[in-house]
């Protein structure tokens, strides 16, 4: 096995862990019986419409061996992970130097299409973060899915998804990217519809997959676009590649020629529309805040770990393509660079303010990761790669610590849920359903445990989940100095207001002023949140007796948040600007350390200086300026305060309305209800698209194609009694003749198959004696005798 | 050909070889049959020795006269009680014709040069030892591939015997 | 010097008496016994055909493993043959081939 110690060829199998845990969990664990799902005991509580079904329910063994087939499958992946970035760390200067290997997939005519993996500096920080993340997110799925029916499912599928999250990760080509990209949609809307009995769960996993699968087509077009202009797809032979990048920047498109864009603006903005899908960006946000149906690690994998980081993570990778031919630093956009930016900014403004009217615990934190993607989109729009990556990371620890806590969350209120109802506590149910705002809220009998209003003074009956909740809010928020959402935050802001100082570009004032107004509200809301579902006195039965429990269950739920909340503090750190007061000197003496690796990962400047068309890749970090850094400071701490004052100072009562609805008044519903952008997006495609079915029912379908198959069925109707005719006398007799002439001749062939073997070998000897005759005779003819 | 030790013994190991073959399919004993057929496979060993292949020679001692010989005498004991099998042969003419038809033709292939050239005369020398045998056997240039393949035969051989042979009633 | 065509005529004879006893005996023992010297007719061929051609280089050594892998492969023959003819025995107290033609077309 010396390979194995190839540096080179290693990161071939840090997907391989999961990706097996996936093929044996779903080759092995099959056997289930059907029980009814009122028996909670079987299968626990969280498990919405099930009544009057029966639901399998996996073997025990199924369980155990899941479980354990997951998790060494991941913890697989990541002590491989960690292997290769040691060895990744070994190299002199990578960058320039890459940790690579590949093989010749497929021959196409004259060049040859390699698959290949490659480690440099954008992959290492990934791989810092998704192992450790997943690995979280698998220790928390033991416990949240330990009485589900499907965990056997849950499990392989969650493996296949980590898998296809880490060949995303490793590929060191698009199309290999694309592979992770797709299996990955395919898990997202297998685990968003995990429990598929509940029709809101299929619905949101069948918006899911079409939404990103329209961005995915429209990436798709880019990526044949680029393979049939430069011949390969390879990142290291594209991004890092002046020639390759100038020729991209400077010709003629094939579409779209007299607009005067290069191709590799054509080409960029399509595979932007690809993230546009993933990372749910406006217009195609709308699947993320449905996609947490499904059970809550899958909620974390998807807003943290996997899907909508791949999407931004894609961009890193393409930066140098949609760069090619504008300078950002110099406040010259591309085509690209314009469209990432607006749409970046305008979604994170726009998720934000969704956000602060959720009343769903979990809905609050789907828009707060829209919000926050547009941040990072924001950033690459306006050339701040290292900070768009530095937020990618820091977003993914609080993201998973905040999506897991709230699953705590859910969990003790059903937990306290089945409590009341054992003890047959007489409890009027709070009114939280009457506004009826979210799609999901079932009918007023039907308890809703993950809605914030049920909720409060959580603080007290679950210590660890709001400690570590508080911390992950708080990140998010970007508390100064001490979090890490803080430094990622700011370094976008400061990369935002370096080019709007000196150059005065419009787009970058654009930026700076929607994201400070967005992470205005991001604190606001987060703090809102926070305080109804912690802060306060319990405002339903459920929540006075919430509780995780004990055991197995309640160590496996909590032990990932603590360690996501060291990340959530810690990982700011790495990327403390050298000049920052006080704190630089102490972090960073030298330099930036994470601007240090990550610039790296971009074309080296003197190789760029012989094509004019392409920028600077190579950029300074922003120098030390008070205006971003103050805006931080006043946009996050102001939000607080303001949450802190409205709802913690003053909590809300049990069936109290938020003090939102009287403060926005109209605006609230529209708020709640998301723009009402869903109910656009049925009345403008869906519904038509429907009634386009319809029509072609009817008209195409039942007027015009069936006539025509009528009328030809008529005409061979009558051309079958024809044919019938002359069959009776032609084609039978001959059809009869020929079975009975073959049957007479077997009747006189099976007396040879007499059964007797010595007779059967007396026919071989004599055609093997007759064969040599004719060899004999015939070379014996030959020979000049 | 001159009568030196080597013609002695070939004509030696012919009347073992072909006298103990004609014991075999002539004998009405099974028994004594499987005594002509050790004689005639030890004929055999004797001429892998005159050909320099002495250890060929030792295994088809150890294989035929030692373990396949003896198989095949339990065999016939264990079918004793119908080895008292009033007709010999049957279909002996046609056979006998077959038979020896086969044997001219083959005559004819070895003793005339019409397949091709007859090899000179004079060979050198030399003695094909195990250890080139077993270097055979295991270099990877060599038959490592059918000598793993052969060791997955006997297995299975082994296997199916057991396995075919095995009373199910008991 | 024994020349090559006189073990080659050995061969052909043993072959021949092989195929004239799996063709005429009537009992499956017996047969089984004949395909053995067919067998070793043509490993007698083989050794023969290897010493006369190929003993200049060491390393070619075909005939010589060839015989060692076709005594590998009686052996296995042997086995499955006899232990096919004990079970044919045990249930048909039979080792005539002639009354075993349950496949008669």
């Amino acid at each position: 096995m010396d390979f194995l110690n190839d540096p080179h060829v290693l990161p071939w199998l840090i997907p391989a862990g999961p990706l097996l845990a996936f093929l044996i969990i779903t080759l092995v664990t099959n056997k289930a019986k059907m029980v009814p799902a009122s028996d909670h005991h079987e299968y626990g509580g969280h498990h919405p419409d099930y009544d009057g079904m029966k639901v399998p329910v996996v073997a025990r063994y199924s369980r155990v061996i899941s479980v354990a087939v997951g998790m060494a499958g991941v913890i697989a992946a990541l002590l491989i992970s960690w292997r290769t970035l040691y060895d990744a760390s070994q190299l002199h200067h990578i960058g320039p130097e890459v940790l690579a290997s590949g093989i010749a997939w497929m021959d196409a005519g004259a060049t040859t299409f390699n698959m290949g993996v490659l480690i440099d500096p954008a992959t290492v920080i990934m791989l810092v973060m998704v192992p450790i993340a997943v690995l979280m997110i698998f220790i928390y799925s033991i416990g949240y899915m330990a009485h589900d029916p499907r965990q056997a499912r849950f499990f392989a599928l969650i493996s296949l998804f980590a898998g296809a999250m880490l060949t995303l990760v490793v590929a060191d080509n698009i199309l290999l990217l694309f592979v992770g990209w797709e299996i990955m949609g395919v898990c997202s809307y297998m685990l968003i519809g995990f429990w598929f009995e509940k029709e809101s769960a299929y619905k949101a996993a069948i918006k899911a997959f079409t939404t990103t699968r329209i961005a995915d087509v429209i990436m798709l077009l880019g990526i044949a676009y680029l393979y049939s202009l430069t011949g390969t797809l390879s990142f290291r032979e594209i991004m890092y590649n002046p020639e390759t990048l100038d020729l991209l920047a400077t010709s003629a498109p094939i579409i779209f020629g007299g607009w005067t864009v290069s191709a590799a603006s054509i080409i960029g903005i399509f595979l932007i529309i690809g993230t546009v899908g993933k990372s749910a960006q406006f217009p195609l946000h709308v699947w993320l805040p449905d996609a947490m149906e499904g059970p809550t690690p899958v909620s974390a994998m998807i807003h943290a770990a996997a899907m909508v980081s791949a999407g931004i993570f894609a961009l890193i990778r393409l930066y140098p393509l949609f760069a090619a031919g504008g300078d950002p630093h110099h406040g010259i956009l591309t085509e690209p660079l314009a469209f990432m930016a607006v749409v970046g900014a305008f979604t994170a403004l726009l998720a934000a303010t969704m956000a602060v009217a959720q009343n769903d615990v979990k809905a609050v934190l789907a828009y707060s990761t829209i919000s926050q993607l547009g941040f990072m989109m924001a950033a690459l729009g306006i050339g701040a790669y290292i900070a768009a990556a530095f937020h990618l990371i820091t977003h993914a620890f609080f993201k998973a610590l905040l999506f897991m806590a709230a699953g705590s969350v859910i969990h003790g209120m059903e937990h306290g849920e089945h409590h009341v109802h054992e003890h047959d506590h007489a409890s009027p149910h709070p009114d939280g359903e009457t506004e009826g705002g979210l799609a999901h809220d079932g009918g007023a009998e039907h308890f809703d445990p993950q809605d914030m209003r049920n909720m409060g003074g959580l603080r007290k009956t679950m210590p660890v989940t709001f400690w570590t909740f508080l911390i992950g809010g708080l990140s998010l928020s970007g508390l100064p100095i001490i979090t890490a959402g803080f430094w990622s935050k700011d370094e976008i802001l400061a990369d935002a207001w370096l080019v709007l100082d000196k150059y005065g570009s419009g787009a970058h004032g654009m930026v700076f002023i929607m994201l400070a107004l967005a992470a205005f509200m991001t604190a606001f809301y987060t703090m809102r949140q926070i305080s109804l579902t912690f802060g306060g006195e319990p405002r339903s039965d459920a929540a006075k007796h919430a509780s995780l429990g004990q055991g197995l269950v309640s160590f496996t739920m909590t032990l990932p948040l603590i360690i996501l909340a060291v990340f959530a503090i810690g990982a700011g750190f790495v990327g403390v600007p050298t000049d920052f007061p006080v704190l630089g000197p102490i972090f960073s003496p030298k330099y930036n350390a994470f601007h240090h690796l990550v610039i790296e990962a971009l074309p080296l400047p003197d190789a760029t200086a012989a094509y004019a068309s392409l920028p600077d890749y190579h950029p300074k970090a922003p120098p030390f300026n008070i205006v971003p850094v103050a805006t931080s400071f006043i946009v996050a701490l102001l939000g607080l305060w303001l949450g802190y004052m409205v709802y913690w100072r003053k909590p809300l009562k049990a069936g109290q309305a938020d003090p939102m609805e009287n403060f926005l008044g109209p605006l609230h519903p529209i708020l709640q209800n998301r723009y009402y952008l869903d109910d656009v997006y049925v009345a403008v495609f869906v519904k038509p698209s429907q009634w386009l079915a319809r029509q072609v029912t009817v008209f195409l379908d039942r007027g015009v194609i069936d006539a025509f198959l009528h009328l030809i069925a008529r005409v061979f109707t009558w051309l079958g009694d024809l044919i019938k005719v002359l069959n009776l006398w032609l084609i039978d007799g001959v059809g009869d003749g020929i079975p009975i002439a073959i049957f007479n001749f077997g009747g006189w062939l099976r007396r040879m198959q007499s059964g007797r073997v010595q007779l059967y070998l007396l026919l071989v000897l004599a055609a093997a004696v007759i064969i040599g005759l004719v060899l004999v005779l015939s070379a014996g003819a030959a020979l000049p005798l | 050909m001159e009568l030196n030790a080597i013609s002695i013994g070939f004509i030696v190991f012919t009347i073992f070889t072909l006298g103990g073959a004609i014991g075999v399919v002539t004998t009405r004993n099974l028994f004594q049959g499987t005594i002509w057929l050790m004689v005639s496979l030890f004929g055999v060993a004797g001429y892998f020795v005159l050909l320099s292949a002495p250890f060929l020679a030792a295994v088809q001692v150890l294989v035929y006269i030692g373990a396949i010989a003896i198989l095949i005498t339990f065999a016939v004991m264990l079918t004793r009680s119908v080895a008292r099998i009033k007709v010999r042969y049957m279909r002996l003419l046609p056979s006998l014709i077959g038979s020896l038809a086969l044997f001219l033709i083959l005559l004819l292939g070895v003793t005339m040069p019409i397949f091709g050239a007859h090899p000179p005369g004079s060979i050198p020398d030399y003695v094909a030892s195990t250890r080139d045998l077993g270097a055979a056997l295991v270099d990877e240039n060599g038959y490592v591939v059918p000598f793993l393949l052969a060791s997955v035969l006997l297995t299975a051989a082994m296997i199916g015997a057991i396995f075919i042979a095995r009373d199910e009633n008991a | 010097m024994v020349p090559l065509w006189m073990y080659l005529a050995v061969a052909a004879a043993l072959f021949a008496i092989g195929v004239f006893g799996v063709l005429s005996r009537r009992n499956a023992v017996a047969i089984l016994m004949s395909v053995e010297l067919m067998l070793n007719a043509v490993n007698i061929n083989l050794v023969a055909f290897w010493r006369y051609s190929e003993t200049g280089t060491d390393l070619l050594l075909n005939g010589y493993v060839f015989t060692a892998f076709v005594l590998i492969v009686a052996a296995a023959e042997a086995a499955v043959g006899l232990a096919i003819i004990i079970t044919v025995y045990r249930n048909r107290r039979s080792v005539i081939p002639e009354e075993a033609r349950a496949l008669k077309g």
